[in-house]
């Protein structure tokens, strides 16, 4: 249904492969949420999965990083129409977390420190996807932007990247989180443009 | 800090988090009837929206620009009209060096068209009837014009939620909706409830002003907005530091994290 708009050229960027439709390229790093900052301290974070049973998988800030921290250069797109590309951060696989965990269940649910949740199938936290991220840019990753830890799940628009991430419950269905339920899409691919439901 | 439990999130928040749109968002063709200066830097946009389902006071959108060449650009801007109606009113603020704004900003026409996607966001939203505890609105610049929606709908809803709005604002020249805060402030509606307005200039008062001028303190802010024993809703709105010195005062002045609910623009030119 697009038509054009009169008088409009646009800044004449290069069309950019890396962009999804829709997306403009930032320099910067904008910050977006819904509520006030928390605040949380590496000595008293904690991560959890939880598996259908109701056991808990728990690691502490130092043994979350026993793991394995590694370097990952990644494109994020966030659903406010900004992607930043080739950034640099740390963090653990995802996939080491769940290394231990027997589960049948298909989908998560992430929830973090200040009550936020968001839902994201398993396949798109495993096999290389996604990382608990602890630094970005060369720097610890801030509050405001969801240190000391975030999930990084690049490949989605960035609200799944769980900031303040606390904990991952596994769920035998898709249930929309917080984001998806004040509208945004229940799974937020950024090249199908899954921005809102 | 509210330490978030890993909850089934169904129950885990308060039940206003748990609104769901009542509009599905969808595009739309919206037609330009009026461009006027807003501010210095801003102009408000009235369009006519024929397939607008209406929206939610604090809702956004996002307004898409195609040039001829099929080249397309997108960016979200709050919505600073509510309700059922199908006019669509927005304040758009020039970013310098950005690539929508100064189009809106300088070379759109009424009759232009538009595409619209929305309404969107169903949190940073503010309902009448929904929830008698008092609201406190909290602006810094051109992060009024959803706070301006809400304290609009309040009035036009003759709603009995004791509002107020502290708006920081650099100059009375950038004093977004100037005439009809001053109308919303002044007038009591039949309940006598009217909107509580406290500017707070950052770089030059009015003349007849005896405020100082400066940056908005911990101070100010405590004597000039609803405190914390009386549980009000606060909604604030503006820059990202802004946004993140506010909301911290507000949390050290006993408010709760879970009453405050913010919105922070800035990013995309």
């Amino acid at each position: 249904m697009s038509f054009i708009t009169r008088g409009f050229s646009g800044h004449r960027r290069e069309p950019d492969p890396q962009l999804p439709p829709g997306q403009t390229l930032v320099h910067d790093w904008p910050v977006l949420s819904a509520g006030p900052t928390p605040r949380v301290d590496t000595a008293t974070w904690e991560l959890v999965i939880r598996d259908e049973t109701g056991a808990d998988h728990r690691w502490d800030w130092d043994g979350l990083l026993a793991l394995g921290v590694e370097d990952v250069t990644v494109d994020i797109h966030c659903v406010t129409h900004w992607s930043k590309l080739g950034m640099e951060w740390r963090g653990v696989s995802v996939d080491k977390l769940f290394e231990d965990v027997e589960s049948e269940h298909e989908f998560v649910m992430a929830h973090s420190y200040g009550g936020d949740t968001t839902n994201v199938p398993l396949e798109d936290l495993l096999d290389g996807k996604a990382w608990i991220a602890v630094e970005a840019d060369g720097e610890p990753l801030t509050p405001e932007h969801g240190g000391p830890a975030r999930l990084l799940v690049p490949h989605l628009y960035f609200w799944k990247s769980a900031k303040w991430v606390r904990g991952l419950v596994m769920m035998p269905d898709d249930e929309p989180g917080f984001w998806e339920q004040n509208g945004y899409h229940l799974h937020g691919d950024p090249w199908r443009e899954e921005r809102y439901w | 800090m509210t330490q978030g439990a890993l909850t089934d999130p169904a129950t885990g928040g308060a039940e206003a988090r748990l609104a769901r749109p009542q509009r599905r968002a969808a595009w739309h063709v919206a037609r330009v009837t009026e461009v006027r200066p807003e501010t210095a830097s801003a102009v408000r946009l009235v369009l006519d929206v024929p397939t607008w389902p209406g929206n939610d006071a604090g809702a956004h959108l996002d307004v898409r620009l195609t040039a001829p060449d099929g080249y397309q650009a997108t960016r979200s801007y709050s919505v600073a009209s509510a309700g059922d109606g199908t006019q669509v009113v927005l304040a758009v603020d020039e970013v310098p060096d950005g690539e929508v704004s100064p189009f809106l900003v300088h070379d759109l026409r009424p009759g232009d068209q538009l595409e619209l996607h929305g309404p969107l966001g169903a949190f940073f939203v503010w309902r009448p009837g929904r929830d008698t505890r008092p609201v406190q609105l909290i602006a810094g610049g051109s992060g009024v014009v959803p706070l301006y929606a809400m304290a609009s709908l309040h009035g036009a809803a003759s709603d009995p939620t004791a509002f107020r709005l502290l708006y920081s604002v650099r100059t009375p020249q950038d004093v977004f909706f100037a005439d009809e805060l001053a109308s919303l402030s002044g007038a009591a509606t039949h309940d006598g409830s009217t909107l509580g307005l406290d500017l707070v200039w950052t770089r030059r008062a009015p003349d007849s002003s005896p405020d100082a001028v400066g940056r908005l303190t911990r101070q100010t802010l405590a004597a000039r907005t609803i405190p914390a024993a009386d549980r009000p809703l606060v909604y604030v709105c503006g820059p990202t530091g802004f946004v993140e010195a506010i909301a911290g005062w507000l949390q050290e002045a006993g408010h709760d994290a879970a009453d405050i609910r913010t919105e922070r623009f800035g990013g995309t030119p």
